[in-house]
């Protein structure tokens, strides 16, 4: 007998990263084939967190259509609300009132530092700087603080209605602790960069990795500051204005590589740029009513509801059948946190959309990842991970 | 007999000072890192949480001892021991304190007085890697597995550099005896300490040990967000806490060792003679304050990658600490 010796052969191998891993943000998956350290192939796999928001949405009124939307992203929901609104109020052909416009942009920017505070903790902790993650806390803590006190609820906040908002600012304590806030937020920023943006070691794990070019950024409908960290300025507050955008000045901030590290850089210029305009929207708040008077869409006044007939009769129809949108189709998109959030919805006339679909950034980003990390090690795939920001919640809707 | 008492007293008194330094050690990091991070650590159980190691203590012990189905079962038991005992072993010839005479017996100021104990001590820590990969591999878990293949390049990486940077001060005292080596000390110029003239060498030291220790930033092989948990992912109870335990002993022994053989050992600080007489208290201040810088470290500093993390340690630490050989070499021809 004749023994042939084998040679010796290496395979790859497969791990699952996620649904339940604590850099995932969320319940991603990630399968990866890695060759030692180094990814060979790595294939995202969303849907864990599908609960059906759109479907459900063609079973409510627009009206009850709200609450959904907070648990798309609910890391900023007042954005999602935001977008919502924006999209049904196009549909209805009514516009906010000034306050109204007003208050929405300041509750949709404290919503983005939120998120991008949010962001920036896990980012961190995911590449290993521990301190930044509780440092962020204590200022998204603030802000919290500020939307329970403004609408009842921290995370999940419903506040904006179609037409304006539910109701208005509650003091003018209220509006001096945000202006407080937005005081001494500059100098929080800084002290979250003098523990990162000059560090060695956060710079060898961000620089050069995960790059993505201005022409790949485009083709794969990229938005947000995942976009503009590849060199593309493109921000949908800038150049199709909604609420009072038009109103405030604000830069939009451009990367230059398209790395890990010049999206870092973007959103922490965000950071400023929203402190900015929500400095501006305290300072410019007009007076006024906060929600438009349009008995045939919107609920009427709670007093009106009891002493007027006519009053209860819309309401009353409101409430059961839901404001009748004329029959058309429309895509209205709005920029939150994560990137260019679109909702297209398709009325039949009656008080329930025929069907809304949403775009979701994070939806479109998770798609790039599986690119991204093929032929780094692991470590990046986690550092990518981070910087296309992705909330799954809004990713599988 | 007395002989004998004298050694198995020690012995009672050393593990268990040192059993209770590892369960306060993880208070102080805690507390210390909590402080840095505008929170306030553990503060539940007894006056500022002063209770809560023992409390930690006391569920690990109680907790089940899961076994994976296909986990090598003996190689799974086997190998928080073996890293335990590696750490364990190494605290023998740590010298807390000079030898002093009760009556006619000499009271060594370490358990076992070894003429080779730094070499003793770079022996055991590396017999902690296998109990690293052993418990990777039985695991029967990738992400085990993986964490325990980064820890054990790591370790052999950093041994060697760790290991070279010691040369410097053996050359310097003509020692291994770790006793022998903070006596030479004394008399070294200009402080008293050997991490002036032998800078680049307690420096190679210190980070080394951060990578021997698997500390925050080369926490490579238990790096949460990558890892889960690295090569204890699928411990749990008292297997767990070995490893824990081990961990901190490991930190406690290489802070010690760079004291004895950097910082004076158990000599006063150069000026400071006059608030305490040379004693224990003096080594265990400086090893509490490398403690203090291990912490803030860890909650200052992002994690380096893999490969980043090999190319520091052979393309950086490794020719300058045989630089600094040949330089130490040429310091003792030439005075």
């Amino acid at each position: 007998m004749e023994t042939v010796a084998k040679p010796l052969e290496t395979r790859t191998l497969t791990v699952s990263m996620g649904p339940q891993h604590p850099a995932t943000h969320g319940v991603l998956r990630l399968v990866l084939e890695l060759d030692g350290e180094t990814v060979v192939e790595c294939t995202p796999h969303v849907g864990y967190l599908h609960r059906g928001i759109e479907k459900l949405s063609e079973h409510r009124t627009y009206l009850q259509i709200i609450p959904l939307t907070d648990r798309l992203d609910y890391i900023s929901s007042m954005s999602n609300n935001i977008g919502y609104c924006l999209a049904v109020e196009k549909l209805l052909g009514i516009e906010a009132p000034e306050r109204a416009k007003f208050i929405r942009t300041m509750a949709g920017e404290m919503s983005r530092i939120s998120s991008h505070l949010l962001w920036l903790a896990t980012h961190a902790l995911d590449i290993g700087a521990m301190t930044v993650f509780l440092y962020t806390f204590r200022e998204r803590e603030t802000i919290l603080g500020l939307f329970e006190r403004l609408c009842g609820a921290r995370l999940t906040v419903s506040y904006p209605r179609i037409g304006g908002v539910r109701n208005d600012i509650p003091d003018q304590d209220w509006l001096d602790e945000l202006k407080s806030f937005t005081d001494e937020f500059p100098g929080r920023i800084k002290e979250y960069e003098t523990l990162i943006n000059q560090n060695r070691i956060w710079i060898k794990r961000t620089k050069g990795i995960g790059v993505i070019g201005r022409e790949e950024a485009i083709n794969r409908g990229l938005s947000g500051a995942t976009l503009r960290g590849s060199g593309i300025d493109y921000d949908v507050r800038k150049y199709m204005p909604y609420d009072a955008y038009d109103q405030v000045e604000f830069e939009v901030p451009v990367g230059k590589e398209g790395d890990v590290y010049d999206r870092y850089r973007c959103r922490m210029i965000e950071l400023e740029q929203s402190n900015r305009i929500i400095r501006q929207c305290i300072d410019k708040m007009p007076s006024g009513p906060i929600l438009a008077e349009e008995m045939k869409y919107i609920l009427p006044a709670k007093e009106d509801v009891l002493s007027d007939m006519e009053h209860l009769i819309h309401h009353f129809v409101l409430v059961a059948e839901g404001p009748k949108a004329p029959v058309g189709e429309l895509y209205v998109s709005t920029e939150v946190p994560k990137g260019e959030l679109g909702f297209y919805i398709v009325s039949d006339g009656t008080g329930k959309p025929y069907r809304m679909h949403v775009r979701s950034p994070s939806f479109v980003h998770a798609s790039v990842l599986g690119r991204l990390s093929k032929g780094h090690m692991v470590a990046d795939v986690i550092a990518n991970i981070g910087t296309i920001d992705i909330v799954l919640g809004e990713c599988d809707r | 007999m007395l002989n004998l008492i004298i050694i198995l007293v020690k012995i009672a008194v050393v593990i268990s000072i040192a059993l209770l330094h590892v369960a306060y050690a993880s208070y102080f990091e805690r507390k210390v890192i909590g402080h840095m991070q505008v929170r306030m650590g553990p503060m539940e159980v007894g006056w500022h949480g002063l209770l809560q190691p023992i409390a930690d203590g006391i569920k690990l012990l109680f907790k089940e001892d899961i076994i994976p189905a296909n986990a090598d079962r003996h190689v799974f038991m086997i190998a928080p021991m073996i890293c335990f005992f590696g750490a364990m072993s190494s605290i023998v010839v740590v010298p807390f304190f000079g030898s002093f005479k009760i009556g006619a017996y000499t009271v060594g100021g370490s358990l076992a007085d070894l003429n080779i104990g730094l070499l003793f001590i770079l022996a055991m820590s590396s017999l902690g890697a296998y109990g690293v990969i052993l418990s990777g591999w039985a695991s029967n878990s990738k992400y085990a597995f993986l964490g325990s293949l980064r820890s054990s390049a790591q370790v052999i990486s950093y041994e060697v550099a760790m290991g070279l940077s010691l040369i410097g001060v053996i050359m310097l005292s003509g020692s291994l005896n770790l006793s022998d080596i903070v006596e030479a000390q004394a008399s070294a110029w200009p402080l008293g300490w050997y991490a002036v003239p032998q800078f680049p060498g307690f420096a190679i030291f210190c980070i080394a040990a951060l990578a021997e220790t698997n500390r925050t930033p080369f926490d490579l092989p238990e790096a949460e967000s990558e890892l889960v948990a690295g090569y204890f992912a699928e411990y749990s109870g008292f297997r767990f806490a070995l490893f824990f335990m081990a961990e901190y002993m490991g930190m406690f022994i290489m802070a010690a060792v760079a004291v004895a053989c950097f910082l004076g050992g158990w000599n006063p600080v150069p000026g400071l003679g006059w608030i305490f007489p040379p004693g224990v208290w003096w080594f265990l201040v400086k090893v509490y304050v490398l403690f203090f810088i291990y912490f803030w470290v860890r909650s200052t500093l992002p994690r380096y990658r893999y490969d980043q993390l090999m190319a520091l340690g052979w393309k950086f630490m490794i020719p300058i600490s045989l630089a600094n050989i040949i330089l130490t070499g040429l310091w003792k021809v030439v005075f």
